[in-house]
């Protein structure tokens, strides 16, 4: 623990600011460096693998490992004639759609949790937040039957209802976060002005939560995109997922290690680029939830 | 429902006893306030309770799709079978050494991470950018890369990486499968652990800390009385939702070990998984589920009514 003593040391001295800018003097330096080891420690996997999806598979799987090699995208050609379309057009819909049905639900939802605060208002937090405990496992056998029964398996609409329910909870008590931040004068002028419910809500309310409710949406988008275990077990040909599309890839006709890391470096690309660059609100998302 | 109207009835008449409205008013004026509630509880409700309702029925029969026509009630024996059973109290270990740990280590890598990054220094940004990118990447394409590009024991990564220092390549996936899943779970969930302390960190009252410089306060001593307890209910949080997601885990497991060898490497989730829809066991399957989602209640009131008791002393 070095690095903590150099830090106290610099940080102690009374002129200097709270936090050590720049990275300055040895103790700054060495931290630095051991943020950067460990972030690309973190981040190795990740960038092996898109090195492997531009490697034909004989680099691919050689001991030792290719470092340097003539890229291509004959494996990216190969996952796009295998069918992958299908399985993108199924992702997107069931990801879309239950967003844009978390939305609907929760913010109406959070929206009467966070300016009415009755006594049970806890409750139906706590209800909510407890239906994230319960473990899928649990509710996968009969969900299976009664899809069954419908005649909804291997449907989009089927993995939509499941994916509104699993991302409602979080959705509501994030949003309930942001519009408790809101002002209550800012509530009281337009009920003064006589703004309905909706209109409050659509002229008013959602502006100011615009940020939260980005970061809301892409936490849903997050989780539904990702989502294996109801997909592996209530889709088959017709309304299969991009997670099944790879895990197939990966079982059905050996491993072909470079056009599965084709296939999984496109599967991850949508969540990565939106988590990129919406980070700001990602983080504001996930410790919204903290904070209020 | 009656109380709950009566109630919020009487609260609103003690608010504003200086208006008195006619209770028919306050009534409608309640339900008003409340509908905007209804579609999401009422969704919830039925996709969440009542499929848990089946479950409890289904494991009270004998019903295994392989035995057509034996679908029959059986009371508690699928129960009773359950605890005889020593692959379930087996998964049900797997299931805490992976929650627990992956927890813990995630949530310690976390912190220590967030404190790195919550300083200026050149290329900030991207470090951090680089910390969240598992948290961002699909588990499946995660556990892809752990159990083939990393772990595999003829061109992984890590062997690799040991053969440098001169040490034989292991087969990791089937000598250490609880350790092998436990490293992509672990990798996986700190940069989420990450994020919520960072966030954390960067609400933390500047002033407070430069009155506690000010005062003379190392490092050490402003983070265990200043920095720490500020941190607490976003910790809180943090072990709470990893916790709620990590106890299902069933991606990396299904991928890399598929609970094997044997059933070394099942948590509960895959082995309720194999009983349903690899052995048709639809009764003994259902058990299962009844009695973790009744442990996992158990566990997460006391986790759930924690983090709310630290919610009500703020607000």
């Amino acid at each position: 623990m070095t690095t903590t003593t150099s830090l106290e040391a610099r940080t102690s001295a009374p002129s200097r600011s709270p936090r050590p800018d720049r990275g300055s003097g040895v103790g700054g330096g060495l931290l630095t460096a051991l943020t950067w080891v460990i972030a690309i420690a973190f981040f190795f996997p990740v960038a092996w693998m898109a090195l492997t999806a531009f490697k034909q598979e004989s680099e691919a799987a050689s001991n030792p490992p290719t470092w340097f090699f003539t890229p291509t995208l004959d494996q990216f050609r190969s996952v796009i004639e295998s069918g992958a379309g299908v399985y993108f057009a199924n992702s997107l819909i069931a990801t879309g759609v239950s967003t844009l049905l978390v939305i609907a639900l929760a913010v109406p939802a959070s929206y009467a949790l966070a300016i009415r605060p009755v006594k049970k208002t806890q409750d139906v937090l706590f209800f909510f937040m407890s239906t994230k405990m319960l473990p899928v496992v649990a509710v996968i056998v009969p969900i299976y039957v009664i899809a069954g029964r419908l005649h909804v398996l291997d449907t989009i609409w089927t993995l939509v209802v499941l994916y509104t329910a699993m991302n409602l909870p979080i959705a509501v008590w994030m949003m309930r976060s942001f519009f408790q931040e809101i002002p209550g004068e800012v509530l009281e002028a337009a009920s003064m002005d006589g703004a309905g419910l909706m209109r409050t809500l659509r002229t008013v309310l959602i502006p100011m939560v615009a940020p939260g409710l980005a970061a809301t949406a892409l936490i849903c988008v997050i989780f539904a995109w990702n989502e294996f275990f109801f997909a592996l077990n209530l889709t088959a040909a017709r309304a299969a997922t991009v997670p099944i599309f790879i895990t197939s890839t990966m079982t059905s006709e050996g491993l072909f290690l470079a056009r599965l890391s084709a296939a999984s470096l496109l599967a991850s690309l949508p969540v990565l680029i939106a988590g990129w660059v919406a980070q700001k609100q990602l983080v504001r998302g996930l410790s919204m939830g903290a904070i209020k | 429902m009656a109380t709950l109207v009566e109630k919020h009835h009487r609260r609103e008449a003690d608010r504003r006893d200086e208006v008195k409205t006619p209770a028919q008013l306050q009534r409608a004026e309640a339900w008003r306030r409340r509908a905007p509630l209804l579609p999401a509880l009422t969704f919830t409700i039925i996709v969440t309770q009542v499929p848990f309702l089946v479950t409890i029925w289904y494991s009270l029969r004998s019903w295994n799709l392989l035995r057509p026509g034996a679908d029959r009630f059986v009371g508690l024996s699928n129960y009773v079978d359950l605890f005889a059973d020593s692959t379930f109290r087996q998964a049900a270990l797997n299931s805490v050494i992976f929650t627990l740990g992956c927890v813990a280590v995630a949530m310690l890598l976390g912190i220590g991470l967030a404190l790195l990054l919550d300083r200026k220094f050149v290329g900030q940004g991207l470090a951090r950018t680089l910390l969240i990118t598992p948290f961002l990447i699909m588990p499946v394409a995660g556990a892809m890369i752990w159990s083939v590009s990393m772990l595999n024991p003829t061109y992984g990564m890590v062997n690799w990486l040991i053969g440098l220092v001169g040490i034989n390549p292991v087969d990791w996936t089937s000598t250490y499968p609880v350790l092998s899943i436990l490293i992509a779970l672990v990798w996986q969930w700190t940069p989420f652990m990450m994020l919520l302390v960072l966030a954390g960190l960067q609400a933390q009252p500047k002033d407070v800390l430069e009155a506690a410089q000010m005062d003379g306060a190392g490092w050490g001593k402003t983070f265990v009385s200043i920095t720490l307890p500020q941190l607490r209910r976003y910790i809180e949080l943090g072990v709470l939702l990893g916790a709620i997601y990590v106890v299902n885990t069933f991606d990396q497991i299904y991928l890399m070990t598929a609970g094997g060898p044997g059933t070394a490497s099942a948590n509960l989730p895959f082995y309720i998984y194999q009983r349903a829809f690899l052995g048709f066991d639809i009764g003994q399957a259902a058990a299962m589920g009844v009695v973790v989602v009744i442990a996992t209640i158990i566990v997460a009131t006391f986790a759930l009514r924690l983090i709310f008791r630290s919610f009500e002393q703020k607000d």
